[in-house]
């Protein structure tokens, strides 16, 4: 285990040596250590590391991930995970607004609540919330899939094309083309395979479906006037 | 972008400490806005005594026998305390209508900050640091108390364009983000009588509750119409004589954290804002709803007017 103090290193040279470690690096497990809610920290990461943060972070941290597991043990401030292409984002506490926003690939979870615009422009990334989302989530959602154990916020999935999402409580509203669709078994055992990938215990069964009415895809006259 | 901090105090026994603690967050919110900054300080009041706090760009030509001059006009004692270009004048409870007009007459260029039993406004141009250091604020104890650091980008960087704004008595307002219907506003506060000073938005968004309250709006009901009639982006923070309250736009880009404990409630633009706060790390930390007005009071058995403020 090695141990980054980033008030002693300093963001620009923790990040530095984050980013020398090679595909096939020794040094596996890396622990950053008064994070102080500091932006950008873990980002740019591109090796199977593992590197816990212990404590709140604040914009950005662990963006455009590949390959490294991040947990983040406290919460996570704006942009958490923001462009993850692959691996595996786990934060403690609550995420606030646009987590993971177009994330391409890979699994996010939180433990806690995540704020608005969670998972917006999403294109592909997995993201697992054990508590509650804000408004305008996976807004102009194209891929991936939004796990939500608790209630969604206003708007959910607004003009989304491909993405899709499960919410177990209630969602507030609706957003633009997003309605609610059957749950099939390929979707249940899709679901299964990311709650235990995400490590949350809750039965598929319980969850609703929503993703695309398909209504926006192409440009139609007749809705000229709604612009 | 601007940063804004804010800290009520329950314990009694930081209350020595709050300047200190506020000056520290509002430094760390430096790279959020460097134009200018400001501080609002409740740092209690006197039986029959009121304050304004007043500005000069010329202070030692200014404040030079201003209490005594303004003593003379409203006819009662003046006492005054000069900090950098700001005075506090301490005048006789009820005379505020009065030493405003006497301050206008005497035509010295003084601008008015705020008026209040407890509150003090502290703002100038600069760096939170150096502001904070100008008017000394390290050492100021308070029950409670906000400040801002400002990113311009809707009107000039002046001293009258800085945060906070002063609303009415005791009441003040800071802002993060910027409001597109600010002109038209203007124009219909203006029509309405209210004085408008500058071209800035948040100033216009000051003016606004302060309209709404001369209407019989508490100030909870203002700041829940400013939902509708305020467009644009908005993190508010505004303080009054018992506590401080929290509203943001339904949008909510601009962030907030807030953090409470059993000694106090915190505000930050960002968790950074807070991390030096006693016992944070067991505080109850999170993100206040879009569209929800939230108030803190020091006064345990509120009216029912004081209660909806």
């Amino acid at each position: 285990m090695q141990t980054i103090d980033l008030t002693e290193v300093g963001l620009r040279e923790t990040n530095q040596t984050l980013h020398a470690q090679a595909d096939n690096t020794n040094q596996t497990e890396w622990e950053i250590v008064n994070p102080r809610g500091s932006h950008a920290i873990a980002c740019g990461l591109n090796a199977p590391i593992e590197v816990t943060v212990k404590g709140s972070t604040g914009y950005y941290c662990a963006g455009m991930n590949q390959q490294a597991t991040v947990n983040i043990q406290g919460s996570a401030g704006p942009g958490t995970g923001e462009n993850i292409m692959s691996g595996k984002i786990v934060i403690e506490g609550d995420a606030s607004q646009y987590l993971g926003a177009t994330g391409h690939g890979g699994l996010i979870v939180v433990k806690g609540n995540a704020s608005s615009r969670c998972g917006i422009s999403m294109k592909g990334v997995n993201i697992v919330v054990q508590g509650n989302i804000g408004h305008m989530s996976a807004f102009m959602g194209q891929s991936g899939n939004l796990v939500v154990c608790g209630d969604a916020g206003d708007a959910l999935g607004d003009s989304c094309y491909e993405a899709q999402f499960f919410v177990q409580g209630s969602v507030k509203s609706l957003g633009a083309d997003c309605e609610r669709k059957e749950m099939r078994d390929e979707h249940l055992t899709l679901l299964q395979g990311l709650l235990d990938e995400a490590g949350i215990d809750a039965d598929p069964n319980n969850f609703t479906r929503y993703g695309s009415a398909r209504t926006l895809y192409n440009f139609d006259v007749d809705n000229a006037g709604a612009y | 972008m601007c940063g804004i901090v804010g800290l009520f105090l329950k314990d009694k026994s930081l209350e020595p400490k709050l300047g200190e603690m506020l000056t520290s967050m509002l430094i760390t919110m430096t790279d959020r806005g460097p134009d200018s900054a400001g501080i609002a300080i409740y740092s209690g009041e006197s039986k029959g005594r009121t304050k304004m706090t007043v500005q000069s760009d010329d202070p030692e030509n200014a404040f030079d026998g201003l209490d005594k001059a303004l003593g003379k006009a409203i006819g009662g004692t003046v006492k005054m305390s000069v900090k950098s270009t700001h005075a506090i004048l301490d005048i006789p409870e009820g005379t505020t209508s009065a030493a405003r007009a006497a301050l206008e007459e005497m035509n010295c260029g003084l601008r008015v900050m705020s008026c209040g039993d407890s509150l003090e406004i502290f703002k100038e141009v600069g760096l939170p640091k150096d502001v904070a250091a100008r008017f000394d604020i390290s050492s100021m104890s308070g029950s409670h108390g906000i400040g801002h650091t400002r990113m311009a980008t809707e009107s000039a960087v002046t001293t009258m364009g800085a945060h906070p704004f002063n609303t009415g008595d005791d009441q003040c307002l800071v802002h993060n983000g910027s409001l597109s219907n600010h002109n038209s506003l203007r124009r219909r506060l203006r029509r309405e009588g209210i004085h408008i000073e500058t071209e800035n938005d948040t100033e216009v968004g000051a003016a606004y509750l302060t309209w709404q309250m001369q209407n019989g709006a508490t100030l909870g009901e203002a700041l829940e119409s400013s939902l509708n009639d305020l467009d644009g982006f908005f993190t508010f923070v505004v303080g009054t004589k018992d506590g401080f309250g929290v509203v943001r736009d339904p949008i909510a880009c601009k962030p907030a954290v807030m953090a409470e404990t059993d000694q106090y409630v915190a505000f930050g633009s960002e968790y950074r804002a807070l991390v030096d706060l006693p016992g944070i790390e067991d505080a109850r930390v999170w993100e206040p709803e879009p569209a929800t007005v939230y108030f803190w009071s020091h006064n345990d058995a509120p009216t029912s007017t004081e209660k909806a403020a």
